[in-house]
């Protein structure tokens, strides 16, 4: 790889992403395991970076993962969309650990491309039943009591291909359009109050400056609750395909109605059935009548490893390891089973266990070349408990799309490689 | 009590007045400007099923055929039918309970203004709120000709966009139904459950993953 070194002594992204692909993800994990390891770098031999100095503070000014990690992207399903304006990628939650997503790794989901909005010309309006119709610039949002909370961002339609079957081999690309950072923002409520909402206002239709102008209407009792604007993501601007300079943050609800680059507020008195309300994220019902304003993601996990990014390599002791998260609040408990759903083990939550937050649990196992079917299943702090595909189909069918919230099946094939399956 | 003590305390009062909401102004923070009606009329593009928001306009699907086939025809066909993977706009009338469902603004979109909303803000892709009012309403005039909602002289305007009855009005349903598909038993099953393992279906088999493994 010494080859790929650019003159500055950085990697070449070409050549690494090139790399990644034609060794595919099983071969990318076989070098970290060690097998393919150099012997003049391990004891007793010196390893080659250690006599000579490296890079030095003023190489990377805005730090970037070893290039080693290059694998670890977004990536997307092309034959999905009809652009990539249009698109979604997917987070890759197999290579991430704990419950923060790097910014770099949240899934994007835009309609219309990722907008450069300047910040200093960025205004957001709150007009409408209101006492005075305002406009904020970003500094002055900023200026508002702030709040900082972790959520999740999840899309409603995350596992929306795998309704009819196991579709895609992946947990990145069937459980992957979620992230989860912390927000750092101005609650709704807040702006409200400065605007004087009329009592007569029941809703809010929530508008981007983007070029799908995106727009969704969210009832007041939510946009009173726990809504916000946000400006920062874990620590830092929101990146720019995340709402720079602002979105909305609608905490536990599908991630749609997060309408980024947010530049208005308008309060009315009825819902304003905008294309994405109705042609859109409306979960059709076998008899041809479809659910509208289904708001809340109901409680999911996936098991992020073992799974098909990530084959077992060696027999002996492994940690499972997977993500559970709920709209309802927090998660109380993730059971395991290794034997497709027979028997289950209560996995071990790994703190802070926050409301509507992702919550990393782990459990160790060992493995003799065995067949395995892996699965989680999560519960909240409500009493709900993640259902089976085959409980979602008898009450939904299989055209909903969206909220396929149902628990998954990786096997664990006799060579350690590992398929998404289902079972029936 | 002291003079000095007295205007002291009266500084202090007055400047409690002054930091408090309720007496010195609604607003609690005093942050941002008073948005002009200008200001407003220029974001404000919203159209509502009733069809408070509409702009002054009309149009017909006569004069919509040509601007549909200049604006929007390259991705959604002449018809309606849609090009390679864009959405279609056009049929799928009796589709909704197959299993091959087929979305388009007749048979699945419950409002007419949802249409003008949309298309106003957000089309042509790419060329967002370019369009006139008057073609806006010519090309969901166009759309509701092709579905067989209104005859091709019919003008669409500000005044009938929020009556036009579509005929998918009634298809869809609120509250929201769920917490839905939870097991019978307050605590679900730990060990030897009747759950069917048999693998009925492989990703692997249908090989449209991106990037295979090697």
């Amino acid at each position: 790889m010494a080859e790929d070194k650019n003159r500055n002594g950085t990697f070449s992204r070409r050549s690494l992403i090139g790399g990644a692909a034609a060794l595919g993800s099983v071969g990318l994990s076989r070098v970290a395991t060690g097998a393919e390891a150099n012997p003049d770098n391990l004891p007793p031999n010196v390893s080659e970076w250690t006599p000579y100095l490296g890079a030095g503070v003023d190489a990377n000014p805005y730090g970037m993962p070893s290039p080693y990690e290059e694998h670890v992207i977004r990536r997307n399903v092309e034959w999905l969309t009809a652009s990539t304006e249009s698109s979604v990628n997917f987070t890759p939650l197999h290579e991430l650990e704990g419950f923060v997503t790097p910014n770099g790794l949240c899934f994007e989901r835009h309609h219309g491309g990722v907008p450069e909005v300047i910040p200093t010309d960025y205004r957001l309006m709150i007009n409408g039943l209101v006492d005075r119709e305002l406009i904020f610039t970003l500094e002055e949002l900023k200026r508002f009591p702030q709040t900082n909370r972790f959520y999740f961002l999840e899309c409603a339609a995350n596992g929306g291909m795998e309704w009819r079957g196991a579709q895609l081999n992946g947990c990145q690309f069937t459980f992957g359009m979620v992230h989860n950072v912390q927000y750092t923002g101005v609650l709704l409520k807040d702006l409200a109050r400065e605007v004087g909402v009329k009592p007569d206002a029941k809703w809010i239709l929530a508008e981007g400056g983007d070029s799908a102008g995106m727009n969704r209407s969210i009832p007041i009792e939510k946009i009173m609750d726990d809504c916000m604007i946000a400006w920062a993501m874990n620590g830092e601007a929101l990146r720019p395909e995340q709402g720079y300079p602002a979105r909305l943050v609608v905490p536990g609800w599908e991630g749609n109605m997060w309408v980024k680059w947010i530049r208005r507020l308008e309060f009315g008195d009825m819902p304003y059935m905008a294309r994405e309300e109705t042609s859109k994220y409306t979960d059709l019902m076998e008899d041809g009548n479809a659910r509208m304003f289904t708001w809340v993601m109901d409680a999911k996990s996936v098991v992020t490893s073992p799974s098909p990014e990530k084959a077992i390599l060696e027999k002996g002791v492994h940690q499972l390891k997977g993500l559970a998260w709920s709209g309802r609040g927090k998660i109380t408990r993730v059971d395991v089973s290794l034997d497709g759903g027979r028997n289950w083990q209560t996995a071990e939550l790994h703190g802070p266990v926050l409301d509507k937050c992702l919550t990393r649990f782990t459990l160790p196992f060992e493995w003799n070349g065995e067949e395995l079917l892996v699965q989680s299943r999560a519960m909240d702090e409500t009493g709900y408990v993640q259902p089976t595909i085959d409980a979602l189909q008898a009450e939904r069918g299989v055209n909903s799309i969206y909220h396929n919230n149902a628990i998954a099946t990786w096997m664990v094939n006799k060579d350690g490689s590992v398929d998404n399956v289902r079972l029936g | 009590m002291s003079g000095l003590v007295k205007a002291w305390l009266a500084g202090g009062a007055m400047l409690a007045l002054v930091a408090s909401p309720a007496l010195a102004s609604e607003r609690p923070f005093n942050l941002g400007k008073i948005a002009t009606p200008e200001e407003v009329a220029g974001w404000d593009i919203d159209v509502r099923p009733d069809g408070l928001g509409a702009p002054v306009g009309m149009g017909n699907a006569i004069d919509g055929e040509e601007i549909y086939a200049d604006r929007c025809a390259a991705c959604h066909g002449d018809f309606g039918e849609a090009v390679d993977n864009w959405p279609v706009l056009v049929g799928g009338e009796g589709t909704l309970d197959s299993h091959d469902p087929v979305k388009t603004t007749g048979s699945y979109w419950p409002y007419a203004s949802t249409m003008y909303d949309y298309i106003y803000r957000a089309m042509p892709f790419g060329e967002a709120q370019s369009l006139t009012y008057d073609e806006t309403y010519q090309i969901v005039a166009f759309l509701l000709y092709m579905n067989d909602i209104i005859e091709d002289d019919f003008e669409v305007s500000h005044e009938n966009i929020g009556t036009i009855e579509m005929p998918n009005r009634d298809g869809f349903f609120m509250p929201d139904p769920r917490p839905d598909a939870q097991p019978v038993a307050s605590e679900p099953c730990m060990t030897n459950c009747d759950v069917p393992t048999n693998i009925i279906g492989r990703a692997r088999d249908i090989d449209v993953t991106p990037e295979q493994e090697s």
